[in-house]
C-alpha cells in the first residue's frame, strides 16, 4: 500500500463477487486433469472469502499447473519455469494490500525452482503456495520429476527411475521458519476446499501439497489410494479442518496430531504407508518479512530530498572549507 | 649505490626542502590487506578535492580478501591522482609511491605502474627482521629499484609510529598520511577534520593518537625529506561531492524514486547495495538481498510488475544468470533497470579488475529477439543521472534499460558538482485509477509500439502477464502471426526511443585524420589523450558514446569525415599482427564489431584487457603510431 496514490484505491466493499466473475479463461487442460479440481477449489475460496479480482494476483512459473493464472479472472503473473516464488515476493513487498497466490507443479518447486521454495519458506511472506505434485512432467511430456516414484518408466527413465521420490513435505517441515504445511488430494474436494481456505487465513506463507492425477502420463499414480481410502490418513487435530460427514464415512483412518508441534509433523510427514492428509503444521507467531521489511515511513519527495541532501553533505566539499587552498 | 635508512634520513636532512610547483601528480599507497593504505589513500584524495583540486582515486584490490602477507600480487592500497584543474580519469603511471613493504611494491613496478625515476618512501623496518630470509630479500628488492633509477627514501614507519603510539601498525597510516600532508603542503586543518570524521565511533582517545600520528608524520617529514611539492588548487567555488561510482548509483536509486533494489552479492557491484541499505529504508525503499541472481532479478521484475520499476544491481556474471529474466522483462514489457557493473571476464575473470566486455552480451545476450535499451555512464556524476534517466525510459517505454558501469567507476572517486533535487526525478506514486472498459494490456501504438500498463489493484485492467508469444488483449497466442505482430511492436519501440536522442558531441574538430570512439569509463583517458596529441598539432579528434542500443542518429556522418576512425575500449580484440589473424577472421572490440555492423564503415579498434583502466599516455602513443 506504499506510494499507492490513496484517492483511487479501489473500494473493497462495494459490490459482491459471484462465482463467475473468478472465471478467466477457459481450461486447456486434459480432460480428468487433476488442476481442474484445484481450480474450482480456489475460485470457490476467493468467492466465499469475496476477494477482490483486482487486489488478487496468482503468479506461476511454467508447466501444466503454471496455466492456472490465465484461468482465474483476476490478475495473473504466468513467469518462468521454477522462479514463480521470488517473483511472488517481488509482487508482495510494496503491496500489503495484495493477495498473493503461487501455482507449482513438482518440477517446477522441487526441480528447478528449489533454491527459491528453500527460500521462500525461510522468509515467510503471507502468501498461498500450492504444489500440484502429480509425480511427472506433463507439459514437456512424461519426464521423471523428483517426485515420481522409484522404478517407474517415463521418457528419460526407459528402464525405471532409479532414484528413490523426494518428500516435498519433509523438505518443506525442515526449513528455519517454516509456518503453515499441509497436503491434500485433490478428488476429495471437500477438504481441498477446507485446507486452501484455512491456508489463506494463515499468517505467513501457507504450503500445499496437492496430490493430483495426470490422467495422460500418470493414469495410475494414485490407484492404490484411490481403491483403498483407508490408505489416506486424514489428521485429527482440535484447529484442524473438519471433514462434512459424507466424506467422513469414506475416509475411516484418523491419526491424532497436535499441527502445533514440528516434531510431529516431520514425523507425520515421514508416514510411508499411508498418505497424511490435512494440515500437518501451523504456527501463527514466526515473523513474516512483509512485516519485518514493512517501511517505517512512506515515499514522500520531501523525505527524498531531506535524505539525498544528507547524503551530498556526508560527501560535500563546499566553498568556504577551501579558503586556505592551494598556493 | 643504495643507502640505508641512516644515510637516507641525513642526506635528505642536510638540504633545505626546494618547493616545486607541478600541475599534477599520481600518488600510489600500497601495503598488505588491512594495513590501511586505503583509508590513508582515500582521506588523502578527499582532503585534496577539499582543498579544491581536481582528484580521481582508484582503489588497488587484491583478489583476496587477506592474501599472504608481503606477496607480489597482495598489493592493497590507493592511487590517488591530483591535479591543478579537473580531473578526469586516474591518469598514467604514479610519480610517488609509499609502501609498507618490498613485495608489493615489485608486483606493482613489474605492472608498469611506476613512472621512470618515480619517487619511493619505503617502509625499512624489514632491514631489521629476525628471519635472515625477509632481510635478504628486502634488500634484494631495494637495491634493484635503486639500480633501476628509482629514487628509494627509506624510512622505519615502525619505529617513528611507536614514539607517539604503543601498536604502531595501527595507525602507521595515518603516519603516512601526514608524511604526505607535508610533502604536498596539504592544509592541515583539513586533515584534522577527515581524521575526527573517520574515527568519530571510535571515540575521543582514538582520534587524539591518530592526530599524534599525522603530526608525527608530518614533522618527521619536515625534519628528515628535502621533497616538497605545490599543487595549485583553483578552490571549490561551488558546493561540490566527491564519492565513488557505486555510492553515486545507490543515490541515484534513491533519486529516481524507485523503491524496490534486489541484489545478490557480486563484486564489484555490492558496496551500491551496501550504500543503498543504509539509506533506504528512510525513504520507505527496500533492498532486499535474494538467495540467488535469478531471484534477485524475478523478485525486482515482480515488484516492478506490482507497482513502480524496480532495479538490480549485478555484475557480468550475474547478468548472464539473469539473462531468461531480461528476456521475460522484454517480452512481457515489464519495466526494469538493471546495472552491471563490469569486471573482467569471461567466467569468474578478474572479479576486482575493470573491463568493458559485456557490451555485446548486454545487448545481444538475450536467446531471441529482444530490444531493450543499453547505456552506460562516462563518469561518476553520469553513474547518479544514468539511474534516473534509466527509471523514466523503462517507464515510459516499459522497457529493460541496462546500464554499463564498470569497476573503474564503481571504486573511483571524483569530485562532481552537487545535485540539486528536483521532484520531477521520482517515480509518480503508482496509479490505481480504474482504466476505461476494455482496457488491452497491450494496446500497442501502430507506429510507436507504445502501451501502457495496468498495475494489479486497477479496475478494468485484470490481466495475466505472460512470457508466451501473446496478442494484444494478453491471450497467449495460438494463430501464427501473433508473434511477427508482437515481435514489431517491440521493435519499434527501440526506434521511437531512439528518435529521442541526441547526436553525440565531437571533442575537438568535426573532421580530421582520426576519430575515437569510446563509451563508458573510457571518456576521460581517451579526451586527454586526444587533447595531447592536438597540442602537438594532431588531427585527431574523438566521440563517446552514451546510448550503445538503440544508438543516436548522426553518427555515420560524423564518422565519415575522418580518415580513419578507430575505438577504444578495455575488450579483447584480436591483433592483425598475430600471424594467422587476418580481416577475414580478426575479432573486433566490442563496439567497433556494432559501429562496423551498423555503419559499414572500416572502424578499427585498439583495446586491451589487462584489468586496468586506459591510461591516457598509452592511448596517447598509440594515437601518435596511428598518425605517423
Amino acid at each position: 500500500m506504499f506510494g499507492l496514490k490513496s484517492e483511487s484505491v479501489l473500494k473493497l466493499d462495494q459490490e459482491y463477487h459471484e462465482l463467475d466473475e473468478y472465471q478467466g479463461k477457459e481450461s486447456r487442460w486434459c480432460p480428468g486433469c487433476g488442476d481442474n479440481g484445484i481450480l474450482a477449489a480456489t475460485q470457490r475460496l476467493c468467492r466465499d472469502e469475496q476477494l477482490a479480482p483486482e487486489k488478487t494476483v496468482f503468479v506461476s512459473g511454467i508447466g501444466c499447473a503454471a496455466r492456472f493464472p490465465h484461468y482465474m479472472g483476476t490478475y495473473g503473473f504466468h513467469g518462468l519455469h521454477g522462479r514463480a516464488l521470488p517473483v511472488a515476493q517481488g509482487v508482495k513487498i510494496r503491496r500489503p494490500d495484495l493477495d498473493v497466490f503461487v501455482n507449482m507443479g513438482d518440477g517446477d518447486c522441487c526441480s528447478i525452482g528449489t533454491a527459491h521454495w528453500i527460500h521462500a519458506i525461510r522468509t515467510n511472506m503471507k502468501m498461498v503456495v500450492m504444489l500440484h505434485d502429480n509425480n511427472i512432467y506433463g507439459l514437456t511430456k512424461n519426464q521423471a520429476s523428483p517426485t515420481t516414484p522409484q522404478g517407474r518408466i517415463t521418457s528419460t527413465t526407459p528402464y525405471g527411475n532409479l532414484l528413490k521420490a523426494m518428500n516435498p513435505l519433509t523438505v518443506t517441515l525442515g526449513v528455519t521458519n517454516v509456518s503453515f504445511v499441509a497436503q491434500v488430494v485433490e478428488w476429495i474436494p471437500d477438504l481441498l476446499y477446507k485446507v486452501l481456505r484455512e491456508a489463506y487465513n494463515h499468517k505467513g506463507l501457507a504450503f500445499v501439497r496437492i496430490l493430483q492425477r495426470c490422467p495422460h502420463f500418470m493414469p495410475t499414480a494414485w490407484d492404490q489410494l484411490l481403491s483403498n481410502p483407508d490408505k489416506i490418513a486424514v489428521m485429527d487435530s482440535p484447529d484442524g479442518v473438519q471433514l462434512s460427514d459424507a466424506t467422513a464415512k469414506i475416509y475411516k483412518t484418523r491419526v491424532a496430531h497436535d499441527s502445533s508441534d514440528l516434531n510431529a509433523a516431520r514425523q507425520v510427514a515421514s508416514l510411508e504407508d499411508e498418505v497424511p492428509v490435512g494440515i500437518l503444521y501451523r504456527n501463527e507467531m514466526v515473523p513474516t518479512y512483509d512485516e519485518l521489511r514493512r517501511p517505517q515511513r512512506l515515499p514522500e519527495p520531501e523525505l527524498t530530498e531531506e535524505i539525498l541532501n544528507r547524503s551530498f553533505d556526508r560527501f560535500g566539499i563546499f566553498p568556504s572549507t577551501s579558503s586556505k587552498a592551494g598556493d | 649505490m643504495h643507502s640505508t635508512l641512516s644515510q637516507t634520513a641525513k642526506a635528505e636532512k642536510s638540504m633545505s626542502a626546494t618547493i616545486q610547483k607541478i600541475d599534477e601528480h599520481v600518488v600510489e599507497i600500497i601495503s598488505d590487506s588491512g594495513e590501511g593504505a586505503q583509508t590513508a589513500g582515500q582521506m588523502f584524495g578527499t582532503v585534496s578535492a577539499k582543498m579544491g583540486n581536481g582528484v580521481w582515486t582508484v582503489e588497488i584490490i587484491p583478489a583476496e580478501i587477506e592474501p599472504p602477507a608481503r606477496s607480489t600480487a597482495g598489493a592493497s592500497g590507493n592511487r590517488i591522482r591530483i591535479g591543478a584543474e579537473n580531473i578526469t580519469n586516474a591518469g598514467d603511471e604514479a610519480d610517488l609511491v609509499v609502501s609498507f613493504n618490498d613485495q608489493v611494491l615489485l608486483g606493482r613496478e613489474a605492472a608498469g605502474e611506476f613512472k621512470p625515476g618515480a619517487t619511493i618512501l619505503l617502509e625499512s623496518k624489514w632491514r631489521e627482521e629476525r628471519e635472515p630470509e625477509i632481510v635478504s630479500v628486502y634488500i634484494e628488492a631495494h637495491d634493484r629499484l635503486v639500480a633501476k633509477g628509482y629514487r628509494v627514501v627509506e624510512i622505519n614507519m615502525e619505529e617513528e609510529c611507536r614514539k607517539v603510539v604503543d601498536n604502531p601498525q595501527r595507525g602507521k597510516n595515518i603516519f603516512v598520511v601526514g608524511i604526505l600532508s607535508c610533502l604536498y603542503s596539504r592544509d592541515l586543518d583539513i586533515v584534522r577534520q577527515e581524521i575526527s570524521k573517520k574515527f568519530k565511533k571510535k571515540g575521543e582517545k582514538v582520534i587524539q593518537s591518530n592526530l599524534d600520528l599525522l603530526d608525527a608524520g608530518y614533522q618527521w617529514a619536515e625534519a628528515n625529506l628535502e621533497i616538497r611539492y605545490v599543487i595549485p588548487a583553483p578552490g571549490v567555488s561551488q558546493a561540490q561531492v566527491v564519492m565513488n561510482g557505486n555510492t553515486a548509483v545507490a543515490l541515484g536509486t534513491v533519486a529516481s524514486g524507485m523503491d524496490v533494489c534486489a541484489m545478490y552479492p557480486i563484486t564489484p557491484a555490492t558496496s551500491a547495495s551496501h550504500y543503498l541499505s543504509e539509506i533506504f529504508e528512510d525513504v520507505g525503499g527496500v533492498v532486499h538481498q535474494a538467495e540467488d541472481e535469478i531471484a534477485a532479478c524475478a523478485f525486482a521484475l515482480g515488484a516492478s510488475y506490482a507497482g513502480k520499476c524496480a532495479i538490480t544491481i549485478t555484475s557480468g556474471p550475474g547478468m548472464a544468470l539473469k539473462t531468461e529474466l531480461m528476456g521475460l522483462s522484454v517480452m512481457a514489457e515489464i519495466p526494469l533497470v538493471m546495472v552491471n557493473v563490469q569486471r573482467g571476464g569471461p567466467s569468474t575473470g578478474l572479479p576486482t579488475k575493470v573491463e568493458q566486455g559485456d557490451l555485446l552480451s548486454a545487448i545481444f545476450g538475450v536467446p531471441g529477439d529482444a530490444p531493450k535499451i543499453v547505456m552506460a555512464p562516462a563518469t561518476i556524476e553520469d553513474c547518479f543521472y544514468s539511474v534516473i534517466t534509466a527509471r523514466k525510459i523503462a517507464e515510459t517505454f516499459r522497457s529493460l534499460v541496462v546500464i554499463l558501469s564498470d569497476a573503474n567507476l564503481a571504486t573511483g572517486q571524483q569530485a562532481f558538482l552537487r545535485p540539486e533535487f528536483r521532484e520531477e526525478w521520482l517515480a509518480p506514486p503508482i496509479d490505481q485509477s480504474p482504466l476505461p472498459v476494455g482496457h488491452k494490456p497491450y494496446a500497442w501504438d501502430e507506429k510507436t509500439g507504445m502501451s501502457s500498463r495496468a498495475i494489479p489493484g486497477q479496475l478494468n485492467g485484470l490481466y495475466t502477464l505472460t512470457g508466451l508469444a501473446h496478442t494484444g488483449s494478453g491471450a497467449v497466442a495460438y494463430e501464427s502471426g501473433v508473434n511477427q505482430e508482437s515481435s514489431r511492436y517491440r521493435s519499434l519501440k527501440l526506434a521511437a526511443f531512439q528518435k529521442t536522442l541526441k547526436t553525440p558531441e565531437v571533442v575537438g574538430d568535426p573532421e580530421g585524420d582520426l576519430l575515437i570512439v569510446g563509451w563508458g569509463s573510457t571518456k576521460g583517458a581517451i579526451e586527454e589523450a586526444v587533447m595531447r596529441a592536438r597540442k602537438d598539432g594532431l588531427k585527431v579528434s574523438s566521440m563517446h558514446l552514451t546510448f550503445l542500443q538503440p544508438m543516436a542518429s548522426g553518427i555515420r556522418e560524423i564518422m565519415q569525415k575522418f580518415k580513419k576512425v578507430m575505438t577504444v575500449e578495455i575488450n579483447y580484440s584480436d591483433d592483425l599482427a598475430d600471424e594467422i589473424i587476418d580481416e577475414d577472421n580478426r575479432r573486433y572490440a566490442n563496439l567497433a564489431f556494432l559501429l562496423r555492423a551498423r555503419y559499414l564503415i572500416d572502424v578499427d579498434c585498439w583495446s586491451n584487457v589487462h584489468g586496468q583502466p586506459m591510461k591516457p599516455g598509452a592511448i596517447e602513443k598509440m594515437i601518435r603510431s596511428r598518425l605517423k
